[in-house]
């Protein structure tokens, strides 16, 4: 199905050295896209998925750092990179997406000039040129007289062209790569749909493959061709979405998907999963998410399973690699 | 736009029009000008002419009017101590305050911003941290000081500038300029350090505390992410969301800076406006004082009216649309 990877992460291990000793944020974080693929990384808050894209744009906020694993984009390593040659790999190969369209952009430049400034930066271009390829992008998603509102200032669009304008601005340079972080969150549901539209038109269109972050399992199940699952830092369920949803391999994966609520079908109490994720100081030995786990066994209190081929993913539970737990 | 620009001036115009009542009020309350005026051997025939020709006989609301009309002309009477229009007297020591003034403010712009800059992003370096903590003793230093250290640093052991005065000048009109000469560009430059030390540490904490909030905000952030170079980053999209408060500061304090200049101007025998209240006030020249305070509050008022349109220029979401 992907026979090259645009970006492949190997056992990506992410450090935050502190007073009290060092926290592990991320630990064997593998996951490959290729080229026109959206792959959907969802989890809590804390999981670890925004701190994934963080690592691959070299963006990890110090004293956090990779301390381990390797991150390939077109078999080139990025993630060993000084910064002024990762300064040309951001936005010029990775293009990036932030959730909250409102703050993402300076408030006191015109669209206009934060366009022709990115593209400047990385393509050679004049300045009239390069304000030609900016009215093009604005059109390209879907700002209507882009001709005009080249000249406006963020303040004047509403939240989802906004979002439109930092999506052109993530493509100013056609990158193979776009690391989506929450695109759709800060959004109305109407306009979350025309958004995830956007994406995997753009997407499928220029062959762009996608990391889209999101906590959104309706956002995963209308854009994403395949699935990671993230927990306590930890990738612990990845597949087809297709297959994650309806046939979730993963304890935890099930859970989630029990605990959306189905339309139109009125319940006196929703489902959840019980207890918290734990904080990265303290993982509980064994598989993290044992203690709130409904089939945790004596085993997954103390070995950690590793992520092994099920019926329809790849995931990381005793349940599939040992048959007991 | 224009609408915007009426009404600050329209609001400017009201404030100036109540400092004109305070300073008419000195007039009023100082005691007896004619009094003050008057010799020991003047009649009393004198004394009620002379009374009758400042107008000091009509009610309070016509002489009011008076004054501010006189003031809008720039006609502030006459000084009580040497006879002379004190319009005259003024307009002969503004450049030398003004001149002192803006040299000062420019010298701690230039070197205030990128200080502040630089203290930000290369924030716990150790020339940073020393730069940090030397600007503690730049705010608490007085003034009169730092003018004193360096006239005994720079005049009297070094010799490379002078100690007192203003050189000498070169004339515009009425404008008097000692930036033309070298003399007066030596004169000049002790004076202006001692005035813009205060407001270069001032300023440099304050870029400093700004950009450490700008630098944390997500556009920052994204701009990284776009593969923007950091020194862009920091001097082009940071500092430029830093300026507002710069701006404000800056332009209150030349204000300030003109009621600090007395104390410098009387340091470095300076000949500006700051020594002539100074003078006025030994010997209760009302007019000289009731004009001071008049043409310092609107340059305060001016100051703050050209903030408001800048920052309207600064920040396109302060225009009128």
């Amino acid at each position: 199905m992907h026979d090259k990877p645009v970006l492949e992460v190997r056992d990506l291990q992410v450090d935050f050295p502190g007073r009290h000793g060092t926290v592990t944020a991320l630990s064997n974080v593998s996951l490959s896209i290729a080229a026109g693929e959206i792959l959907g990384v969802v989890g809590e808050s804390g999981a670890g998925k925004s701190m994934t894209g963080a690592a691959i744009l070299g963006l990890l906020e110090r004293p956090g750092h990779i301390a381990a694993g390797e991150i390939l984009l077109d078999g080139r390593r990025i993630d060993n990179l000084p910064d002024h040659q990762m300064e040309k790999v951001r936005g010029r190969e990775i293009g990036a997406i932030f959730q909250d369209p409102l703050t993402s952009l300076n408030p006191l430049f015109s669209v206009g000039a934060q366009l022709s400034e990115t593209i400047r930066q990385h393509l050679p271009m004049t300045k009239s040129q390069a304000r030609v390829r900016a009215v093009e992008l604005l059109a390209e998603v879907g700002i209507p007289a882009p001709s005009e509102r080249v000249n406006h200032f963020p303040h004047q669009f509403s939240g989802g062209m906004r979002q439109r304008v930092v999506i052109a601005l993530a493509l100013a340079a056609r990158p193979k790569l776009i690391i989506a972080d929450e695109p759709t969150t800060a959004l109305d549901v109407s306009i979350q749909a025309q958004i995830t539209a956007l994406l995997r038109r753009l997407c499928k269109e220029n062959g762009t493959a996608v990391m889209l972050v999101t906590h959104d399992m309706g956002v995963i199940a209308e854009t994403a061709d395949r699935v990671a699952v993230m927990y306590a830092g930890r990738l612990i369920e990845i597949g087809a979405v297709d297959q994650v949803l309806r046939a979730p391999s993963h304890p935890y994966t099930r859970g989630l998907m029990a605990s959306i609520p189905a339309l139109g079908a009125r319940v006196e109490r929703l489902n959840q999963i019980d207890g918290s994720m734990p904080r990265l100081d303290a993982i509980p030995p064994g598989c993290a998410f044992n203690p709130r786990c409904l089939s945790s066994g004596p085993r997954c209190r103390m070995e950690r399973p590793d992520l092994v081929p099920t019926a329809h993913s790849t995931s990381a539970c005793w349940l599939h690699a040992g048959g007991t737990a | 736009m224009l609408v915007f620009i009426i009404k600050r001036i329209a609001n400017a115009a009201m404030v100036m029009l109540a400092v004109a009542l305070l300073a008419f009020l000195i007039f009023r309350l100082a005691g007896d000008p004619v009094e003050l005026m008057a010799n020991e051997q003047m009649s009393q025939a004198d004394r009620d002419n002379l009374r009758e020709k400042l107008g000091l006989n009509d009610n309070f609301a016509t002489q009011y009017a008076r004054f501010v009309v006189n003031a809008a002309q720039g006609n502030f009477g006459i000084s009580y101590r040497n006879n002379q229009e004190v319009l005259g007297l003024i307009a002969e020591r503004f450049p030398a305050t003004m001149e002192l003034v803006l040299v000062a403010t420019f010298i701690s712009l230039v070197v205030g911003i990128p200080m502040g800059v630089i203290t930000a992003i290369q924030r716990g370096k150790w020339y940073t941290e020393s730069l940090q903590f030397l600007s503690i003793i730049g705010v608490s230093l007085p003034s009169f000081v730092v003018g004193i250290l360096l006239i005994l640093v720079f005049s009297v052991s070094l010799g490379w500038a002078p100690a007192f005065g203003r050189g000498d000048v070169v004339d515009f009109g009425w404008w008097s300029t000692g930036l033309l000469t070298s003399s007066g560009r030596a004169a000049l430059i002790l004076p202006a350090i001692a005035l813009s030390l205060y407001q270069i540490t001032l300023i440099m904490r304050l870029v400093r505390a700004e950009m450490l909030e700008v630098l944390r905000s997500d556009f920052v952030k994204f701009a990284r992410a776009r593969g923007i170079p950091r020194w862009r980053i920091h001097f082009r999209h940071a500092l430029r969301n830093c300026l507002m408060p710069v701006v404000t500061m800056t332009a209150m304090n030349i204000g300030a800076l003109i009621a600090f200049a007395l104390i410098t101007e009387t340091v470095f025998q300076w000949p500006g406006m700051g020594m002539l209240f100074i003078q006025a006030v030994t010997f209760i020249d009302i007019p000289v004082m009731a004009a001071y305070l008049c043409i310092v509050s609107f340059i305060f008022v001016f100051l703050n009216t050209l903030v408001d349109i800048a920052y309207a220029v600064i920040d396109p979401r302060l225009r009128a649309r």
